[in-house]
């Protein structure tokens, strides 16, 4: 059972500072955080946006665009729309940037652990 | 509308409260139906429930959209379904601002969260957390504020089931001893899928479940759009009307301010807990184990998302419609309260038939959502505190998942205790406190310890501790607690603290604990543990691979 942190410990076929300093690795999360930390920034500040208006700006809230419909139910509905938008944006960009960097890593970390298993069982 | 007049003409010596009543067989045979099916469900997927991971994280052999699935449908607790549907149709506008913060918050978990967590940790929350940190201390720590909102979330539900089972079971919302052995009931209901099914049974109830609601709002939608010749400017205009008519707030329930216009503080507190609450719900991140890998935990945002979002769309629709068809005060008077505007509007919009539908749902959702936390609950235990701390470690393999059973069992007694104590308790002030607890105490040592190199174990510890500590004592000095009528102990005031919700201060202060306590710790942590947190969290190399059968 034990943690998974302190089974690797023990098992030094992979050096995980080396992979870390490497420049393949710094690339892949320099392409995570260069999209997740400002879309994260981006999406909260404009739900706080919406929300200091919802709590303080009313009478703004409250014109009417299109029938009954006011500006604050159109905002909240771009709420909806920029959370569906921002999903799909992120599973593109996932699926074509980082994954296939994630993939090339992961390959060959396993083949590493793999091939240093087969080394041990033979000595 | 012409509609509800001329229900009131049929039965003008009823109220629909008094009507939903008669036909409260129908709601029982309907909900015996899902237990039936759900049972046979789970007794079949409890065939392979041996191991740790088969029991606490499906084997994790279920796919991207049915794990998202499942999230709806352990996110779409009785709390969101019918307490932001009555909110609409109460308060308007401030109804809805709740499932926005709702939706928004899972973009956290999308890009902050979901795909690292999945490929560091491996049953629970603590063991992201405690990945590279000292194993001992910030187990408990987390352990221990897993425990907390579980049982908040938790004690939420089963006193919901309460005041649900008076409206739905047509007993009067006085019996109390009536209540309290339905909530018995869905207790050991509870108990039983979850000893049985573990979190393969747990997954398919909240599946079925989630299915059953989303089509049963979509109905309930597309039906009151066409009585308003699909348009959403007739519809609220009707809502106006009828608001009007009865004397209510009039045009002032579609523009903000109806509920929060005397109290914005009170209103930014509450959306900052819920945006940032949603990644941090223990209940929730447990769920991504049940996946074989991150692109599918991805996968299983997504499909929640989607979900989730569309059903708030139609808890909008369905507001408004319930304050069109029936009106304030009529909700009000009905037995539940608030909670009554969805189901009374199945009834007035589809007979007893969609009526029973959508109580036997509901009741399915307590159930579900109680049996997702019940698990997480006993997992945390068994796994973090047994495994970890007590055994430290070398426990027989057997020995976890039986001592996550046994657990299993004492939170499902305490939860039946806790509900029947807590019966008649606000039910979206205890989510919202759970949502804050989570925000505080989990949240600002999740994103730390994913994303910041130089975390250690103290800045954690404070970070958990201090979020914990400062959300319960806000709450415990806040208006909910005391001070007013309405207070929980209403004879009493040692109300300092303003707000009813402690978010905008205690979540602040937690991650500011989390830096202090870093920068202030003499130690530091291994680097090379840290590496192999970071290099794990983004290749996925190492991560937990699904059981095969």
């Amino acid at each position: 059972m034990g943690n998974p942190a302190q089974a690797s410990q023990e098992d030094p076929t992979v050096d995980f500072v080396e992979v870390q300093n490497s420049e393949e690795f710094q690339d892949l999360r320099k392409t995570h955080r260069n999209f997740v930390f400002p879309v994260a920034v981006g999406f909260l500040l404009w739900y706080f946006a919406y929300v200091l208006l919802a709590a303080y700006a009313h009478d703004f809230m409250s014109i009417k665009v299109w029938g009954s419909i006011n500006i604050g139910l159109v905002m909240g509905l771009l709420q909806f729309v920029t959370t569906f938008g921002i999903t799909t944006w992120y599973v593109t960009y996932a699926n074509n940037k980082l994954d296939p960097k994630a993939a090339k890593i992961r390959t060959r970390l396993e083949s590493q652990i793999l091939a240093a298993q087969t080394t041990k069982e033979e000595v | 509308m012409n509609l509800s007049s001329a229900l009131t003409a049929l039965a003008p010596m009823k109220s629909l409260g008094e009507q939903t009543k008669d036909t409260s067989w129908v709601n029982i045979l309907i909900f015996i139906l899902f237990v039936g099916v759900t049972m046979v469900v789970v007794f079949r997927a409890s065939r392979n429930n041996k191991t740790a991971a088969d029991y606490y994280a499906a084997g994790r052999s279920f796919s991207g959209g049915q794990n998202g699935t499942a999230i709806a449908g352990d996110y779409l607790s009785a709390a969101s379904f019918l307490g932001i549907t009555g909110a609409i149709a109460i308060n308007g506008y401030d109804g809805f601002l709740y499932s926005i913060g709702f939706l928004v918050a899972w973009l956290v978990a999308l890009l902050l969260v979901a795909e690292l967590l999945r490929n560091t940790g491996k049953f629970t929350m603590a063991d992201v957390l405690s990945f590279r940190l000292k194993q001992r201390p910030v187990r408990i720590a987390a352990a221990t504020t897993t425990l907390v909102v579980c049982f908040f979330y938790l004690l939420a539900q089963m006193a919901g089931a309460g005041g649900l089972v008076s409206l739905l079971l047509g007993l009067d919302n006085n019996n109390k001893t009536g209540q309290g052995i339905v909530i018995a009931v869905v207790g050991v209901l509870m108990i039983v899928y979850v000893l049985i099914g573990g979190m393969k049974g747990t997954t398919w109830v909240q599946i079925i479940k989630a299915c059953l609601l989303v089509i049963g709002a979509a109905i309930m939608t597309i039906i009151v759009l066409a009585m308003n010749g699909f348009n959403l400017t007739t519809l609220m205009d009707a809502a106006v009307q009828t608001s009007i008519n009865e004397g209510g707030a009039g045009a002032a329930l579609l523009n903000p301010g109806a509920a929060y216009g005397k109290a914005p503080l009170d209103f930014i507190s509450l959306a900052l807990a819920l945006v940032l609450g949603t990644a941090a719900l223990p209940h929730v991140l447990m769920r991504f184990y049940t996946v074989p890998t991150a692109k599918e935990a991805r996968k299983s945002v997504v499909w929640a998302i989607w979900l989730i979002g569309i059903f708030y769309i139609f808890t909008l629709v369905l507001g408004y419609g319930a304050g069109a068809l029936i009106g304030k005060k009529e909700i009000l008077a009905a037995p539940g309260g608030v909670n009554a505007a969805a189901p009374l509007l199945a009834f007035v919009i589809g007979g007893p038939i969609l009526l029973g539908f959508i109580s036997a749902v509901a009741f399915a959702t307590i159930l579900a959502v109680v049996a997702g936390l019940t698990i997480t609950a006993a997992a945390s235990f068994a796994h973090d505190i047994y495994s970890n701390v007590i055994v430290k470690g070398e426990p027989k393999p057997e020995m976890e998942v039986k001592v996550a059973r046994r657990t299993v069992v004492v939170i499902g007694l305490v939860a039946i205790a806790g509900g029947i104590l807590a019966n008649g308790q606000n039910i979206a002030f205890l989510v919202a406190l759970a949502f804050a607890i989570a925000a505080s105490a989990n949240l600002p040592t999740i994103v730390y310890s994913l994303f910041w190199k130089k975390f250690t174990t103290q800045g954690a510890l404070w970070s958990m501790y201090g979020g914990l500590a400062a959300a319960i004592i806000l709450i415990t000095f806040s208006p909910v607690v005391s001070g007013s009528p309405k207070a929980m102990i209403p004879g009493a005031s040692f109300d300092w603290f303003p707000l009813a919700n402690p978010g905008i201060i205690s979540i602040p202060l937690a991650f500011f604990l989390g830096w202090l306590g870093t920068v202030l710790d003499k130690g530091t942590e291994d680097p090379r543990i840290q590496a192999e947190m970071e290099v794990r969290s983004l290749t996925g190399v190492g991560a937990e691979k699904a059981v095969e059968h």
